[in-house]
């Protein structure tokens, strides 16, 4: 590399492309981080303002007006909750189809999976009134376990094409040796798939942190997530766009900071299977 | 035991999901033959097929249908070429790739509704709206994108948010390309165009086939971007099939018009999904 004094032409353009296509998809983000630390009206500013002095005034009207850690605990407890409860699920169903395939496995996967293609709305006004007889309107437990249900098609698909990367030969090598279940398991399988149970586990993380549908519907005040935090701020047509990014911004950045930490891993599992 | 096993291991999943799909399918049947208004407790009875009459001939029936199959090619389309376009641009190193990835990635990560309101109002305000500065910097005169072009509005929306995917996906596809075959072929001079057409383009079948599965799951119920931004206005120019039967159930009240409603798009999912299995299905055998 040192040697090279002159970085070729084609190699300038593609850079230069790269960067371009990147900066102008990236641009709405961008402006939505500067905007959080803009006064209201420096944020509608005409032109707009590039350069200013930062404030963070927002970021506690925020907290002030609405209560965002609630709503942050909220994302969190249901969100990794179901995260767990969803690879409990899945885990076995995928390693019992991956290991022990029958006639009927793969009507099974693509069975689950269009269940995932029902849109979710159309179950709205039978899980909306299950959910209140239930008592488990605008409860975390019961978007715990719709989060779960609504995730677990895709989990298991992920993790069944996972599975089925590991020789079979191996568990068997093991079960020859006498391996119970449970060792077979925790010995043979888990060492091997970590690193789809860890893309899965991330990606139902991401889904569940994200998801609107069901939490705009079955929950408000009480078991509120971000996502309906973030849906208030969209009636008032007043304009205060800078407490409106700041909300954005403090309701994106756990899950994006999150996502850029574990990107390499969670890509290796989101291409179920496609990639050979 | 050999036969017990897999079977033990697989009834919680499958159980649950059996619940989930069958309690809300039959529980919607039920709903769309009777008369079901939450406002008017006291009207109730057999309805027979009134309820799917109505939905059916309610003129927002079709928009919505159009709508749904608009939003969800168009989005499919846009982020399968730019995915593949940008993977491309992106497959051989340059300084700064690493960085570039990371902020390509990221508005995947992003919640439909901070999405939505980031669009509506940041970009695509017609007078403070970035899009309005950057029009009337060219002289143009600025746009209302939410008021006159409101379905092209949610598209935009929409592929933002799912370019990462297909980005990530062709990305990570295109790494395990044969490198030694590439080469090859850039020896005996084969131009980018041959390449493209006889190399890149076959190794990407696959996963395109993924994306457009992955991406028909999630766009077919496009819900909170519609509902953060639009609300399926101006009239209903930018409702779908989801929009639709969210505003009969909890706009209008109307709980037996909506179930009739769900199972129409239980249909056109089932359809997708029908189409969708004949399409990956190959893909699953191996």
């Amino acid at each position: 590399m040192a040697h090279r004094s002159k970085y070729p032409p084609a190699l300038i353009l593609r850079t230069l492309a790269a960067w371009a296509v990147t900066l102008l998809l990236f641009f709405p983000l961008g402006w939505l981080v500067l905007t959080a630390f803009k006064t209201e009206l420096q944020a509608i500013s005409v032109p707009p303002l590039l350069f200013f002095t930062p404030t963070f005034d927002n970021f506690i009207e925020v907290q002030d007006r609405s209560d965002y850690l609630l709503y942050a605990k909220n994302s969190v407890i249901t969100s990794v909750l179901s995260t767990l409860l969803g690879l409990a699920l899945a885990v076995p169903a995928a390693y019992s189809m991956a290991f022990f395939k029958s006639k009927r496995t793969k009507d099974i996967l693509m069975w689950m999976l269009s269940t995932k293609m029902m849109p979710a709305v159309g179950a709205l006004v039978p899980i909306y009134v299950l959910a209140q007889q239930s008592g488990l309107l605008d409860t975390q437990l019961g978007l715990i376990i719709i989060f779960t249900l609504s995730n677990l098609p895709i989990m298991v698909w992920m993790l069944y094409s996972n599975f089925k990367e590991i020789p079979h030969e191996i568990l068997e090598a093991a079960r020859m040796d006498g391996a119970t279940l449970w060792q077979e398991y925790y010995r043979v399988l888990l060492p091997l798939s970590i690193g789809g149970l860890a893309s899965t586990g991330l990606l139902c993380l991401v889904l569940s942190w994200n998801e609107a549908f069901w939490s705009l519907n079955l929950s408000s005040a009480k078991a509120g997530t971000l996502a309906t935090l973030i849906a208030s701020y969209s009636s008032p047509e007043g304009l205060f766009w800078a407490k409106l990014s700041a909300a954005s911004l403090m309701a994106i950045a756990p899950i994006v900071v999150f996502g850029w930490f574990s990107q390499k891993q969670l890509v290796q599992g989101l291409t179920f299977g496609a990639v050979k | 035991m050999k036969r017990l096993l897999p079977r033990l291991l697989l009834t919680p999943a499958v159980a649950s999901l059996l619940l989930w799909m069958i309690v809300p399918l039959v529980m919607t049947i039920y709903f769309s033959v009777i008369r079901y208004n939450l406002m008017q407790p006291d009207v109730t009875g057999f309805a027979g097929l009134e309820n799917f009459e109505y939905f059916l001939t309610d003129p927002s029936f079709t928009v919505a249908v159009v709508n749904t199959l608009l939003l969800l090619g168009s989005v499919i389309l846009i982020t399968v070429l730019m995915g593949i376009g940008i993977a491309l641009l992106i497959d051989d190193p340059f300084p700064g790739r690493g960085i570039v990835r990371l902020l390509l990635i990221s508005p995947f990560f992003v919640m439909p509704t901070v999405n939505a309101l980031l669009w509506k109002h940041m970009m695509m305000n017609p007078i403070y709206g970035v899009l309005a500065q950057v029009w009337m910097f060219f002289g143009a005169t600025p746009v209302d994108w939410l008021t006159d072009f409101p379905l092209l509005s949610v598209i935009i929306m929409v592929s933002w948010q799912w370019l990462p995917f297909a980005t990530l996906i062709f990305m990570t596809s295109l790494q395990s390309m044969n490198r030694e075959q590439l080469e090859a072929a850039r020896m005996d001079g084969a131009t980018y165009l041959q390449q493209l057409r006889y190399l890149y383009i076959p190794h990407l079948g696959r996963s395109v086939a993924v994306v457009v599965m992955i991406e028909l799951i999630f766009l077919l119920s496009v819900f909170a971007e519609i509902y953060t931004t639009t609300g399926g206005g101006p009239g209903d120019a930018s409702t779908n099939m989801a929009f639709l039967i969210f505003k009969q159930a909890l706009l209008n009240f109307d709980a037996g018009v909506a179930s009739a409603g769900a199972l129409f798009a239980v249909v056109l999912a089932n359809i997708a999904a029908a189409f969708m299995i004949r399409m990956v299905g190959k893909n699953l055998d191996k």
